[in-house]
């Protein structure tokens, strides 16, 4: 009955939208527009992102020498935390929900989300969350310093205090995630235009459809896991306290049945975005769609059975490791499929290499590494060697950074001229680009031997023979860091102006997002599109 | 807006709100599903044996006889968790037993603090695919142990090795780690 009437005010909104628009602060902070909230989860994201790249920053100052130089082991141990934690939950996820706001409604040919005043909730809540989060730097106790994955009893019985708002924080994040889930998940459900089937659906909404189902699964299992983590905390609780009967171990499988199935949320939409873009920049289309879709719905099912890939040294029976083991590598079948469709797709294509393609390419030779690395630390015996050292990290930095942040840059400048309605800077694009690649690669490929070499993560001391590979690593990052105000310089410059975008400026691209003006009009398929275009933007092969 | 528009309307409004019920019933099935975790656990390692963990109240004794055709090597060790300001050790460090042979062995606890310290100790076995076996029929770790301040207390710890043990193992270790809950004494 509320929801009702709450949409039917959302409804005329439009209406007087037209008439007088609000304007100032006051227009952001009340916007019920899917591409207002979409361009404040994207600013909100990079600006999150910038954050934590400062904290890196700091870690990687530290770690340019061995010994101690400039940073406490405890204000390190902070900084590890709250810089993974930032990226993940601030950077990483919130960039994606910004591409699923903007994009979901004007690719399903839909006049907005479908509940777009919990849209603006669910984005609104966010930067509270992290002035908890950032806030806890500044308190007696210090920021979280017990890793990002908050293990029991680091975070319980030797927390430094800071549980409560870290627990706080994540609460929220993890509500501002659901309520987006929903919202994604009903939108596709409900507001496809007419005539556009499941299978007609592009397979970036397909990626995000899938994405927001993991996220409602799992999001609670993490609500959960950080309640327990409070009253175990704060009020005596023995859920993960061997004294009063609980199981340290525990704590371990519960935050990673939430764990693996995030880290896919955080590719499954770096696939959509690139399985947009290669086709467009091939001048082809996406070789396999069908099989990418059953991929994507693979590896989100396999994600629910490999947790145990993460605590392969908690002592568990040699079955439970086979098992674990297996599953695992069995993800990188599907995956496979995934790159192989890629290459399939540029095989024969008629390629140009605009700065969308650069990226896109470059994210599936380097998601290519880091996912090679992932199988070497998926065999359990190996594993026993890798565990927590700068292997992981070099790994995961692959997937994360080259992996899900470089189709991040590869969609935002693809949609760009759409956002903005003109023309990014290609010099200044493609600079941002080749100074993106060449450092992001100094800072994680010497990681591996680090790692290989036996140097433990999350310490801020090494011993002397890690000491030349750290200097280029921490150059490699310090230029990485500001390689990406480039790309900074490059968005305020296309939002100013430029050279004027047309409706479709990319001759290969399909999509109904490119049959409408650029920069895209507040209000879009006011009047679902006429069938021609939903058969046009059909992604299948011909 | 025209009629037929608005029941369109009408329509999706329906289908959405049907949608987000749904979907908050996975969200909430799924937040309780992260609790329902915590007994599903303990359920599993009960009944694999995982873990290490051993029965936490006592059994009666129920081996059918002795196997005197296999001798068992049973150790002890106790460590203290961080800050328990006790001398907590065996007895013995380790003894012999054939499967099914009833053994009462103990443990010397002495509270070397100024002030009354209420300890519990938790038990492990390892390998854990022993835990099982390993039955324990009167144990001080079932209860809670208050110490005054000096004083010390010789504790029984009763058990059997149950006949089923499997044949690979020849060695059970039992690890008590004995901790502080002075705080949180129910």
């Amino acid at each position: 009955m509320t929801t009702d009437v709450i949409e039917q005010d959302s409804h005329d909104e439009h209406h007087d939208e037209h008439s007088h628009k609000m304007t100032g602060i006051k227009r952001w902070l009340y916007t019920t527009n899917h591409k207002d909230i979409g361009t404040l989860y994207l600013w909100f994201a990079f600006i999150m992102f910038l954050t934590g790249g400062a904290l890196a920053m700091v870690i990687r100052a530290e770690l340019f020498q061995p010994g101690l130089q400039l940073v406490e082991p405890d204000f390190f141990n902070q900084l590890t935390t709250v810089h993974g934690l930032i990226m993940v939950f601030g950077a990483i996820m919130p960039a994606f929900t910004g591409f699923a706001n903007w994009m979901l409604p004007m690719m399903l040919g839909a006049p907005d989300m479908a509940l777009p005043r919990m849209n603006n909730w669910s984005f609104w809540i966010l930067p509270f969350a992290f002035a908890i989060l950032l806030g806890s730097f500044f308190m007696e106790s210090g920021a979280p310093n017990f890793g990002w994955t908050f293990y029991a009893p680091l975070s319980t019985t030797y927390s430094n205090g800071s549980t409560a708002f870290f627990v706080f924080a994540v609460h929220i994040m993890g509500i501002s995630s659901i309520m987006g889930a929903i919202n994604i998940v009903v939108t596709i459900m409900n507001l496809r235009a007419p005539g556009m089937t499941y299978m007609k659906m592009p397979l970036f909404v397909w990626t995000f459809f899938i994405t927001a189902y993991l996220l409602i699964a799992v999001m609670p299992v993490l609500a959960g896991v950080v309640t327990m983590l409070l009253t175990d905390t704060y009020f005596g609780t023995s859920f993960f306290n061997a004294a009063g009967g609980g199981d340290p171990v525990m704590f371990q499988h519960i935050f990673w049945f939430f764990g693996h199935p995030e880290v896919y949320i955080m590719i499954l939409p770096a696939f959509g975005i690139v399985s947009t873009t290669i086709p467009a920049f091939s001048r082809k289309r996406l070789f396999g769609y069908s099989s990418m879709v059953y991929a994507t719905s693979s590896i989100a099912l396999l994600s629910f059975i490999v947790w145990a890939h993460h605590m392969f040294t908690t002592g568990m029976p040699l079955f439970g490791e086979l098992f674990f083991m297996y599953c695992t590598m069995l993800i990188a079948v599907p995956t496979g499929v995934k790159v192989f469709n890629w290459v399939a797709t540029m095989w024969r294509g008629s390629l140009t290499f605009e700065t969308p393609m650069l990226f896109s390419i470059a994210f599936v030779i380097l998601f290519t590494i880091g996912g090679f690395s992932g199988l070497m630390l998926a065999m359990t015996p190996v594993d026993f060697q890798y565990h927590d050292t700068y292997f992981v990290v070099a790994h995961f930095h692959y997937v994360l950074v080259t992996g899900s942040l470089f189709s991040i840059y590869a969609g935002a400048y693809f949609w760009l001229p759409k956002w903005t309605g003109y023309m990014y800077n290609d010099t200044l694009s493609k600079w941002h680009f080749w100074c993106s690649l060449i450092s992001v690669n100094l800072l994680f490929f010497p990681m591996h031997f680090l790692g290989l070499a036996g140097m433990p993560r999350r310490i801020p001391d090494y011993a002397l023979q890690f000491a030349d590979f750290n200097k280029w690593v921490s150059i490699g990052g310090f230029a990485f860091g500001l390689s990406q105000l480039i790309f900074l310089a490059v968005v305020i410059k296309c939002i100013r102006g430029g050279e004027k975008a047309p409706a479709k400026p990319w001759d290969g691209a399909i999509g109904l997002e490119w049959t409408v003006a650029s920069p895209a009009p507040y209000h879009t398929f006011t009047t679902p599109p006429p069938q021609s275009d939903i058969d046009n933007a059909d992604q299948h092969e011909h | 807006m025209s009629k037929a528009t608005e029941a369109d309307h009408k329509a999706n409004i329906k289908n959405n709100n049907r949608t987000v019920k749904k979907l908050l019933v996975a969200v909430i099935a799924m937040f309780g599903f992260g609790f329902a975790l915590v007994p599903l656990y303990d359920v599993f390692c009960d009944i694999t044996g995982l873990n290490g963990k051993t029965n936490t109240s006592a059994v009666t004794y129920t081996a059918t006889g002795i196997d005197k055709s296999r001798l068992i090597k049973v150790q002890f060790i106790t460590r203290n968790a961080q800050g328990v300001p006790w001398k907590f050790e065996p007895v013995i460090n380790e003894i012999n037993v054939h499967p099914g042979e009833m053994k009462l062995v103990k443990f010397y606890a002495k509270n070397l603090s100024q002030h009354d310290i209420v300890g519990q100790a938790v038990p492990s076995v390892s390998p854990g695919q022993g835990a099982n076996y390993f039955n324990k029929i009167e144990c001080f770790c079932f209860t809670q142990q208050p110490l005054k301040a000096g004083e010390d207390v010789e504790m029984a710890l009763q058990f059997y090795v149950d006949l089923e043990l499997p044949d690979e193992i020849n060695t059970l270790t039992l690890s008590y780690t004995l901790y502080d809950i002075t705080d949180k004494k129910s």
